[in-house]
């Protein structure tokens, strides 16, 4: 029987009645009394100088009430890197030069959408147009365009790992392999478009209805360039249709409604169109490999070297931590004895790319999991033997960067084994091919140099037993509202339907960084834990008098009995004992507080999950068509606290990751995106969609709230890597480029039938 | 210049004026202010906007209001019965069958009118009838198992 009572059950969403009758309310659909509704005017060049903006046609159309471009603002940049402001580059409206098709340069207001898009087209911009790059091999060299002043040639930013001897170790290496891989942009399709409500009132303070994933930073950001008191600028996360990373940073959607709502007095919203939240949003971060593998001859890696450059597109964002990321994920989940890593972001005349799901570990995996079956091959060695012999194993440390405590890794291998020998032999042009990852349980990152702790949480507990959770956590599908709700029901021993959760609202929640790197579980989970076990402290306390027990006896509290830890039949009502709690403090509610930031966790993360996939692929020799069919997947998540959204999490993870894998690409024409609609863009729909297993690993993280830590993003990581490595085994060729498309694997199946080589290249 | 439409939605008549070019999802959201119904490609993709016209799934960002003109519409917000949940919410919600929940009214309506049309649907026929339905959350086979559970009369007492 489980220890625990509310923890890993199989328990519905707590906002599963709102989200299946359509009551859900997303800032989609906010709507407020006088409200506005604005649009934003994007450059058509991909780089060039302004040299005049006249709205006055704009101004004097019938409807519009008022238009704001550069000048309106207070000049200042901004970014998420408060404590590193040469990385806070990108302005609300252009004031002087645009950097890509898509940057902003105007917002209008309006009585409606309509008149607001029509006013968009009466705004006379004077360019002149400048060269541009798009490429990062070419941004990098000497007469290459300058797209920010005093950045020589375009970097943006670099990054080194280094430990061990690495030269040194390759020339004791029987075996050195060194190849280039390409990994492609990924658009997150976040079904609900980035979109903000902004309400400026006469007493100066303003209310703001965020689709995003951090109401504290969005609530800290604006008021730093709208020149506001941080506590003047309340931020509500409505229901949240997606973020994936990209609604982590604010853009002119938050700031010019912003803006034009100070500017005019009235709420202002802006939703972006379809076309904008592809274009003009941020994207998964494109990067050239260059890996040079070594091992001994029993397959033991011995040696490894990785340099890296990325398109950083015009402006930081989260790139330079993606670029860290991929770094450090290029070594994971294996222990690497010797290893270095150097990254380049160069800034490109193209969308900005961040952080997207998975946050620089999904090509990291695609390379690291396509080298080792290619080093595999050549040793003569099976894919799984290379694995288990060089796996990251419990209390491992990365030198110098991580400390690594549960690690499951090595069992998720054995579950994976045992289900390829079940499956046995395959017909024809099949394949399946394996892929293992790592991936944090949120980031020991703080570029916003937050003085605040990480996460904090308050528990009140009312006089009818009810429990009033605090805070910070948005939830954005990921289900952080039922699976904190889990964690107080089962600290505080009460059951899931006692507590109400009151989320991301920073006008009456404590400040939490949000929902990024997959900390929420971790992070806010721990901080929840201590909230509620403070709150029941305070409970024990009265019971522990009204019981009148010896002192050498623990109270606990189970599904709302108060009792003798160790003598469970003799106990209180939950009820009862709240009620002469509050009575004993003259009225006053039960408060908990609870706050969690990491300390001595290294600098990445405080836990990390771990995995293997499966996947069965079967390819059409006479097209290069890929079809999915099998993904299986053993995830070592710690403890489950929430069952269904773990399994939702990891399921759902491969839709994404396996778009990424082989369908999903931003094919650009001198930085003009070519597929900017969801009917162009080609994503995983139901009839796509592989047969799913989830195969459960039991681990014990001592961090973690309950031992538990991510499910969020480790699962996008691992299955590009497994497609390509099933295409090699169904039909013989590499594919080192994303997306693997029919075409890259008809012209192998070609090459590899008319020169005998089995590796293709862009 | 704008013309009388007649429109009745989840058993409810309504009189409205519409401009010609005024679409179904936005007589549906802004007129009449139900939001469930949500809009998400605007180029009849995605299926987030999915409602029931006359016992049909259709994207009512793709229908003019007028070409409803005298016909029977039914949103998510029409889908319970007062507070008591269809089935397939039921099971929605058994399954973790959304997520992020943006995409989920649309689905459930497409969902709805499969059941309608055929209460014993195969798998490859439900993954068929939500093919239109782009979900970025959950996978889609949370969904599918979700409707086959309907199928398969989990729910069937409740009805």
């Amino acid at each position: 029987m489980s220890k625990f009572s509310v923890i890993g059950t199989r328990v519905r969403n707590v906002d599963g009645p709102e989200k299946v009758t359509g009551a859900a309310k997303f800032t989609f659909d906010v709507t407020l009394p006088n409200m506005l509704w604005a649009r934003v005017l994007r450059s058509p060049h991909p780089h060039a100088k302004i040299l005049d903006i006249d709205t006055s046609k704009a101004e004097r159309l019938a409807g519009v009430k008022g238009v704001v471009t550069g000048k309106d603002t207070l000049g200042r940049k901004t970014g998420i890197w408060r404590r590193f402001p040469e990385f806070c580059d990108e302005e609300i409206l252009c004031r002087t030069k645009v950097r890509y098709i898509g940057d902003p340069v105007a917002a209008v207001a309006a009585i409606d959408e309509d008149t607001a898009e029509e006013a968009l087209d009466l705004i006379e911009v004077e360019y002149e147009p400048l060269k541009a790059v798009f490429d990062p091999m070419e941004a990098i060299k000497e007469d290459a365009p300058v797209i920010h002043d005093g950045v020589d040639l375009n970097i943006n930013a670099t990054r080194h790992i280094e430990w061990g001897d690495v030269d040194e170790a390759f020339k004791r290496c029987d075996h050195v392999r060194e190849d280039r891989f390409y990994c492609s942009p990924q658009a997150h399709v976040c079904m609900e478009t980035h979109n903000t409500v902004s309400s400026f009132g006469p007493d100066g303070k303003m209310t703001v209805y965020a689709a995003t994933q951090s109401s504290y930073y969005t609530q800290a950001l604006m008021a730093g360039m709208l020149g506001l008191r941080e506590s003047d600028v309340r931020v509500i996360k409505p229901h949240v249709g997606g973020g994936w990373g990209s609604k982590f940073e604010l853009d002119s959607t938050q700031f010019c409604s912003g803006l034009l709502s100070m500017k005019l007095g009235r709420p202002v919203k802006i939703v972006l169109t379809r076309e904008e939240e592809f274009t003009a949003t941020k994207r998964r971060t494109p990067m050239y490999y260059n890996v040079k593998l070594g091992a001994s001859r029993d397959g033991a890696l011995l040696a490894k070297e990785v340099r890296v450059i990325t398109e950083g597109g015009a402006y930081t964002s989260m790139g330079p931590t993606t670029l860290y990321l991929t770094g450090f994920f290029s070594s994971f989940p294996y222990r690497f004895p010797n290893y270095r890593y150097d990254g380049y972001r160069a800034y490109t005349n193209t969308a900005p790319t961040s952080a997207m799901r998975g946050f620089g570990a999904p090509q990291a995996t695609f390379v690291m999991e396509s080298q080792l079956d290619m080093i595999a091959e050549d040793l003569g060695i099976d894919p799984v033997a290379i694995r288990r012999l060089n796996m990251m194993t419990p209390n491992y440390e990365v030198p110098g960067q991580a400390y690594i405590q549960s690690c499951g890794v090595l069992q998720c291998l054995g579950e994976i084994e045992r289900y390829v020998k079940r499956r046995g032999q395959l017909p024809p042009n099949h394949g399946i091919g394996l892929s293992a990852y790592g991936f944090v349980s949120g980031g020991i990152f703080n570029w916003f140099d937050t003085p605040y702790a990480f996460s904090a949480a308050i528990v009140r507990i009312n006089i009818d037993g009810k429990v009033d959770l605090y805070t910070g956590a948005c939830d954005i599908g990921q289900g952080s509202n039922t699976t904190l709700s889990m964690i107080c029901a089962e600290e505080l021993g009460v059951r899931l339907e006692d507590v109400r959760i009151i989320a991301a609202d920073t006008g009456t929640c404590p400040p939490d960084l949000g929902a990024w790197a997959s900390r929420e579980t971790l992070m806010n989970g721990n901080a929840v834990k201590m909230a509620a076990a403070e709150a029941k402290r305070q409970l024990l306390e009265v019971a522990a008098a009204k019981m009148g027990s010896n002192i050498v006896y623990d109270l606990d509290i189970k599904d709302r009995w108060i009792h003798i830890a160790n003598r469970p039949e003799r106990g209180l009502s939950y009820f009862d004992v709240v009620k002469d709690a509050i009575r004993g403090k003259e009225g006053q509610a039960i408060m908990g507080r609870g706050h969690y930031t990491p300390h001595r966790k290294g600098m990445i993360s405080p836990a990390y999950s771990f995995g293997v996939q499966a996947v069965e692929v079967s390819v059409d020799p006479e097209t290069g068509k890929v079809k999915l069919l099998n993904a299986v997947t053993s995830h070592d998540s710690g403890t489950v606290i929430n069952p269904v959204g773990c399994d939702g999490q990891l399921e759902g993870a491969i839709s994404m990751a396996g778009g990424y894998g082989f369908c999903e690409d931003q094919p650009m024409d001198n930085g003009k995106l070519l597929n900017p609609s969801i009917g162009d863009y080609k994503l995983i729909r139901a009839l796509d969609m592989p047969e799913t297993e989830i195969l459960v690993v039991d681990t014990w993280e001592p961090e973690g709230p309950f031992g538990a830590k991510e499910a969020g993003e480790g699962l996008t990581t691992p299955t590009a890597g497994a497609i390509g490595n099933a295409i090699a085994k169904a039909v013989g060729v590499r594919i080192t480029d994303l997306p693997i498309t029919p075409e890259k694997v008809l012209n192998a199946i070609k090459h590899k039938e008319e020169k005998g080589s089995t590796t293709a290249r862009r | 210049m704008k013309q009388e439409l007649k429109l009745t939605i989840n058993g409810q008549l309504y009189d409205l004026f519409v401009k010609p070019k005024t679409l179904l999802v936005e007589v549906i959201r802004r007129e009449l202010g139900l939001t469930g119904t949500k809009r998400a490609c605007e180029s009849g993709s995605c299926g987030a906007c999915t409602v029931i016209l006359n016992g049909m799934a259709v994207k009512s960002c793709s229908v003019l209001a007028l070409q409803a003109d005298g016909g029977q519409v039914q949103t998510i917000e029409g889908l319970a019965t007062g507070t008591k949940f269809h089935p397939v919410q039921e099971a929605f919600m058994d399954e973790g069958a959304f997520q992020c929940g943006f995409c989920t009214p649309g689905m459930l309506m497409s969902a709805k009118a499969l059941l309608d049309e055929n209460p014993k649907p195969t798998k490859q026929q439900i993954k068929e009838a939500i093919d239109g339905n782009v979900c970025r959350c959950t996978g889609y086979n949370s969904i599918v198992r979700a409707i086959t559970s309907v199928v398969n009369g989990k729910y069937e007492e409740r009805k």
